[in-house]
């Protein structure tokens, strides 16, 4: 009981972000990962695991390894620039009551 | 981004297990450094994401937990997929069908969480396939009638539910992402279980009978699906108090078993179910039910091993999948081939 039973060909399938239209008008959005030797069967196997009830109407799969993300630990630096520019948004702006639709 | 981005893919992927775990203790200077950001993390209720930096016993914790979540719901197919074949009619044979195969989705969900904090699905089978995992000691008894069937989905899936709701809370966000879904899933589960009671318990004596037997082997093993006592004098010895401190473990064993309890007895008397419980009574003091005491010797003695189907269950468990590696095989020679012309045609 003690030898592993999965072969080497299971272990080399790549692993799949999932990403679903969860209907139109919506953008696709992240809902998981499966592993799947191609992108045909990351599709199926997608569709089987995460939309058993109707949760899509699309649904994108991307091979995990070439997703290129930003790293927490330097969300500081990164994401600085937009932190001292308060003036982005509406309510920076100081203008009269009485003034409508603005 | 989830899933590989822990550890690169090229190495061993569970670190604590391999040659990789001095390499990864190097890294402990720096985790220390921004450990702060985890516990401000867990102090404000926000939630870790994959690629924070957490300490070693966290991701260790929930590895731990999430793959023997993942393995109960893999191992759980096999009770009731033992009746698909013998479902009394074709509506029952669907809705089984489409209960087992959710049972498949929530290990997937589960394993996908727990690829995210760095071990690699294949290992985590291969630990179930040998042992050095558990799963739900539940899935270790036999369902000798169809009345299992409503047993299962109203007090084993009802009491998965219980435990299951606070972890769409948990600190981690994709296991608490992953139990969302889960939970959305399982009402299903549950009403179909009471559903099958509830016909039975309206039919001949002898389903009536039936519904009852079932019910009788499967409230205490359910009871114990919450785990062994965690509260007072017991809240020394195990693992709850961490566990909730990293917000992991919302309320203990005891307090969910309770709840479990209260829901589940005007349950019981609508379907006209006595539980086999004879110190079953309410208590207006406290304000809760009332039960009789659990037999801890006998949930240790099924989870290490002495259950009536604990040898059944793996046995099978790797049948299927030694079975299937053909199938696995093919879709690798397929996808090689494929690539190959891919590659043929572009050139």
């Amino acid at each position: 009981m003690s030898e592993p039973v999965s072969g080497p060909a299971e272990r080399s399938w790549p692993l799949w972000e999932v990403f679903v239209r969860g209907k139109r008008g919506l953008s696709h959005a992240h809902v998981g990962s499966l592993h799947a030797p191609d992108a045909q069967m990351a599709l199926r196997n997608g569709r089987d695991v995460y939309t058993r009830r109707q949760e899509g109407v699309s649904i994108w799969v991307v091979r995990a390894s070439d997703i290129v993300a930003s790293s927490p630990e330097e969300k500081d630096s990164f994401f600085d620039p937009a932190a001292d520019k308060v003036y982005r948004h509406p309510s920076f702006y100081e203008v009269p009551e009485d003034v409508e639709y603005l | 981004m989830y899933g590989n981005d822990v550890i690169d893919p090229n190495e061993p992927l569970n670190a604590a297990e391999t040659g990789a775990y001095d390499e990864a203790l190097a890294h402990e200077d720096r985790r220390e450094q921004v450990g702060g950001d985890f516990d401000a993390l867990i102090t404000a209720d926000q939630r870790i994401e994959p690629r924070d930096a957490m300490p070693e016993e966290y991701r260790q914790t929930l590895i731990r937990q999430i793959a023997q979540h993942a393995h109960s719901e893999i191992i759980g197919m096999q009770p009731e997929g033992n009746w698909i074949t013998r479902a009394p009619s074709l509506r029952r044979k669907a809705i089984l069908i489409a209960k087992v195969q959710d049972e498949a989705g929530h290990g997937l969900y589960l394993y996908s969480a727990a690829e995210t904090l760095g071990v690699d699905r294949a290992e985590l089978l291969d630990r179930l396939h040998n042992g050095k995992q558990k799963y739900s000691s539940i899935f270790n008894y036999p369902t000798l009638t169809w009345a299992d069937c409503g047993a299962i989905g109203w007090l084993v899936d009802g009491a998965a539910i219980m435990n299951q709701v606070p972890l769409c809370r948990c600190s981690y966000g994709p296991y608490a992402r992953a139990m969302i879904r889960v939970c959305k899933e399982e009402s299903f589960h549950q009403r179909q279980g009471f559903e099958i009671l509830w016909n039975l318990m309206r039919g001949t004596e002898a389903q009536q009978a039936m519904a009852q037997d079932a019910a009788n082997r499967w409230w205490w093993p359910a009871l114990m699906m919450f785990g062994p006592p965690d509260t007072g004098d017991a809240a020394k010895g195990g693992h709850t108090a961490q566990s909730m401190a990293w917000g992991i473990k919302r309320f203990s064993n005891d307090d969910l078993r309770q709840k479990f309890v209260d829901m589940m007895v005007p349950q019981a008397e609508k379907l006209g179910i006595v539980l086999p419980d004879p110190e079953l009574r309410w208590n207006e003091e406290r304000g809760h039910y009332d039960f009789g005491p659990i037999d801890w010797d006998e949930f240790w003695r099924v989870l290490r091993g002495d259950g009536p189907c604990n040898a059944e269950r793996i046995v099978h468990r790797r049948r299927a999948h030694e079975e299937g590696a053909w199938v696995r095989e093919a879709a690798n020679a397929y996808a090689s081939k494929h690539a190959d012309e891919l590659k043929g045609s572009a050139a």
